[in-house]
């Protein structure tokens, strides 16, 4: 008997575990992902002095299921002329490796939705750039003229971008020596630095490269709407084109998570390495601990404020249950912190959930960060010209990240011969950026002049025809 | 391209050769709008066709309706009031900087900055209202009457305009330090849509098209009228009349008009709003050309006279229409995307340009 308990648990862990997490996965993301979207309006709104959605729920909160739904009963267009097979396909496609690229990433010290891959990284960052199949494939069998061009900038765009991030990438790798993601962040941890301190040039050029690659302004030339209407999704509608606007801002999703996991200290919270906050007595309570339950009661308290002020009374009892939610969570946040401090018996038993629970906030904290960067960008910058992005491209970032990748190199091989660990690597690691910097204006001057004279020998050249 | 395009400014088609995305020809076909405009006047009276001038240039239909008053009054050899004329220029630099406000706000939007098109909205908003308050209405006014004003200005008017005056200085500042200097903005409209000062002449455009391309010619300064005489305010002027320099002409424009209705607003004279025209206008048998400087150029009013109380012709001199006919010069060598740019920075209304 025990024995077919036991086989029956060893059964489920096996193949029930994984599958329970993909359906997590399918299921959850979307909302998330929905949440996203609401979240950047309600931004957008908020610079452009406006107030973003407000009909559908208190504040527009319930706007991304009405969305939702309304995306999901509108007709179903495939366009006449349009290569039914693989219109049907290429949103599929486009969704479907965004959202494997989630399952290996690792939310937290305990929580990684797939398997913790040796080659998790490199895994990440090639699945999602499968992606780019599902774009190029709805173009062309869309049978559009802005849908090819589209298609066709997307894909050269993805290409140029996706080298000049995976440069950027290897110098982090070459500071964390492994491309497991658990790995990476434990390197970052017992080196008691972020590498995105160690490495800020290659910090930077993963930070441009990831917004081209996941066509966000500037850099959103393939759906550039001012001039191929909606690009490769100008002939999608209804469900398809949810499902690539899904994949669009899942993508978003794991270039943050990938940003945050390599240059930012994955779940880590900030000054891990430093204990000038530790108390002595209390067995060891740190109080920078205390900061992620005081934000969020700090939210909970300002809902509540609000609350007289909401004009219905179903608005004053939402603002009160999100209030109430926030106090959950805050305990929920405070409580392994009080309770390994008070209870040092409970200490040990409580640990997991600790870290667990805090490693989870630290992280989303930080790539919500990063995605607020750019939705940010998105907001107040005009949008690059497509001639002008593959320059940045080809003749700014991608000589700048190679560069880079010596420079750190050979950085890590001057701190290795003077035993140079943790902070003290930022000793030779702050002269090679600077060095990066420099190699940086050098290649903008020359870029510059040679722009310079190609664009005097194009105007030469045109008039004179 | 187009008519149905979100950035052909309405219903403007224009049919371009590529070779690859680099533009080597282009035609612009238009009539989309077409409602027959001037054809209308002749079979209304001078008064009853007051109000068809607004949906020309809707987007400035206070400069239009008083190009048009002006024009009729010439042909009457009457004058307005001078109070009708201060606030009428109040009016018309109020709507000038609403004009240049929208076409800032989708400018930049063509060229993907979403932002400013809503802190112009505030603003446009604000002068909106001004006119709501004084004529009822926000897009086609019909503010004005042959022969000075159709209502008195209301009690807080003077306040109202001042108030927007005083806030609208940082605005600019606002909008030009998220574009004037912004490195992306400078590469997409520098040295794109360069049209050379002998180009511009030729082409006969006016407005900020003509005074970005390096020539100092503005109605308000060349041929007075209204009350323009008496303010005093500079004609900016850029050097290479590239797409930049239009930027940079019109936001210089929009301080100039917020310094001349400050100036406007200090001393209203008193006195009638209406000259004695009377009830049924009959000018005398003759023509006469009137223009003035429109938001987008000079807006000329053709008008002949039998006698009759209906025009016998009126032929419109829309500044749209022969700016855009400058379009091809600019566009060709560029990209597919300056083409967005460049149509953004002619300033059309389709409204005017087929009438």
């Amino acid at each position: 008997m025990q024995a077919a308990i036991q086989a029956t648990v060893d059964f489920l862990k096996l193949y029930w575990a994984p599958l329970l997490c993909g359906v997590v996965i399918v299921a959850v993301l979307p909302l998330i992902v929905g949440y996203v979207v609401l979240v950047e309006r309600k931004l957008m709104a908020d610079m452009q002095a406006r107030l973003g959605p407000m009909r559908v729920g208190p504040h527009g909160l319930l706007q991304p299921i009405a969305d939702a739904v309304k995306l999901l009963i509108k007709e179903d267009i495939i366009p006449e002329d349009a290569d039914k097979l693989v219109f049907w396909l290429a949103p599929v496609f486009s969704v479907g490796a965004a959202l494997l690229a989630i399952g290996g990433l690792a939310f937290g010290p305990a929580f990684q939705i797939g398997v913790n891959l040796n080659i998790g990284l490199l895994f990440v960052v090639g699945i999602s750039a499968l992606g780019i199949f599902g774009i190029v494939l709805g173009g062309w069998a869309s049978n559009s003229h802005y849908s090819l061009m589209g298609a066709l900038r997307s894909a050269a765009q993805l290409v140029s971008y996706e080298t000049a991030a995976g440069m950027a990438l290897v110098s982090g790798l070459l500071l964390a020596g492994t491309l497991n993601i658990k790995s990476i962040v434990e390197a970052q941890g017992s080196a008691g630095v972020w590498f995105g301190f160690l490495a800020p040039v290659a910090f930077f050029t993963y930070l441009v490269a990831s917004i081209a690659e996941t066509n966000r302004a500037p850099f959103d030339l393939p759906e550039a709407e001012s001039e191929l209407v909606a690009g490769y999704m100008t002939e999608f509608s209804g469900f398809r084109w949810s499902l690539y606007f899904l994949a669009e801002y899942t993508n978003m999703i794991v270039v943050a998570s990938v940003a945050t996991t390599l240059f930012l200290g994955g779940w880590l919270r900030p000054f891990a390495g430093i204990h000038w906050f530790t108390l002595k007595g209390l067995n060891g309570l740190d109080l920078l601990d205390l900061f992620p339950p005081l934000l969020i009661l700090a939210v909970g308290a300002y809902c509540i404020l609000r609350v007289p002020r909401q004009p219905t009374r179903v608005q004053q009892m939402f603002m009160l249950v999100v209030a109430g939610l926030c106090f959950v969570v805050a305990l929920v946040l405070v409580g392994p912190v009080l309770l390994s401090a008070l209870k040092p018996a409970m200490a040990e038993a409580v640990k997991p959930f600790y870290a667990g629970i805090h490693g989870g906030f630290w992280f989303i904290f930080k790539v919500s960060a990063y995605i607020y960067f750019f939705m940010w960008l998105r907001f107040t910058i005009p949008r690059y010209r497509f001639d002008q992005l593959m320059r940045l491209g080809w003749h700014f970032l991608i000589p700048l990240s190679i560069i880079n990748v010596l420079l750190v190199g050979l950085s890590l091989i001057v701190g290795s011969y003077y035993h140079l660990q943790g902070w003290a690597l930022l000793l030779a690691t702050t002269p090679a950026a600077i060095l990066g910097l420099v190699a940086a204006l050098i290649i903008l001057g020359i870029e510059q002049k040679n722009r310079a004279r190609q664009e005097a020998a194009a105007a030469a050249g045109f008039y004179a025809g | 391209m187009g008519p149905q395009h979100p950035s052909t400014h309405g219903v403007l088609r224009v049919v371009l050769k590529l070779d690859g995305e680099r533009v080597i020809g282009s035609e612009c076909v238009i009539g989309y709008l077409h409602r027959g405009v001037e054809k209308i006047a002749e079979n209304r009276t001078y008064q009853q066709f007051a109000p068809y001038v607004d949906r020309m240039d809707y987007v400035a239909a206070v400069s239009n309706g008083l190009g048009y008053c002006e024009a009729i009054e010439k042909l009457m050899i009457v004058e307005a009031p001078p109070r009708a004329r201060v606030i009428r220029t109040i009016l018309t630099e109020l709507q000038r900087i609403a004009s240049h406000l929208l076409w800032l706000g989708t400018h930049a939007l063509d060229i993907g900055a979403l932002t400013p098109l809503f802190y112009c909205f505030r603003e446009r908003e604000e002068i909106l209202k001004i006119l709501e308050k004084y004529c009822g209405a926000r897009l086609t006014t019909h503010a004005f009457r042959i022969g000075g004003l159709q209502y008195e200005a209301y009690d807080t008017f003077e306040k109202d305009v001042e108030r927007f005056c005083k806030d609208f200085e940082s605005r600019v500042v606002e909008y030009e330090t998220l574009l004037t200097n912004n490195r992306i903005w400078i590469g997409r409209t520098k040295g794109i849509g360069i049209l050379t000062k002998e180009d511009a002449i030729a082409f006969g455009v006016t407005g900020p098209v003509l005074r970005a391309s390096g020539v100092k010619w503005d109605i308000r300064k060349a041929a007075p009228y209204a009350a323009y005489d008496q303010y005093k305010f500079e004609i900016p002027v850029g050097t290479t009349g590239d797409t930049y320099d239009r930027y940079l002409v019109r936001m210089e424009e929009m301080r100039q008009s917020r310094l001349i209705c400050l100036q406007a607003i200090e001393s209203i004279p008193a006195g009638p709003i209406l000259a004695k025209v009377g009830k049924v206008l009959k000018p005398p048998p003759g023509e006469v050309y009137h223009a003035i400087e429109g938001p987008k150029g000079e807006l000329g009013y053709y008008v002949v006279s039998d006698g009759s109380v209906q025009p016998y012709r009126v032929r419109i001199r829309p500044p749209s229409f022969i700016n855009l006919q400058a379009f091809d010069r600019m566009v060709r060598g560029h990209l597919v995307a300056d083409v967005v740019a460049i149509i953004g920075t002619i300033d059309i209304v389709l409204g005017e340009v087929d009438r």
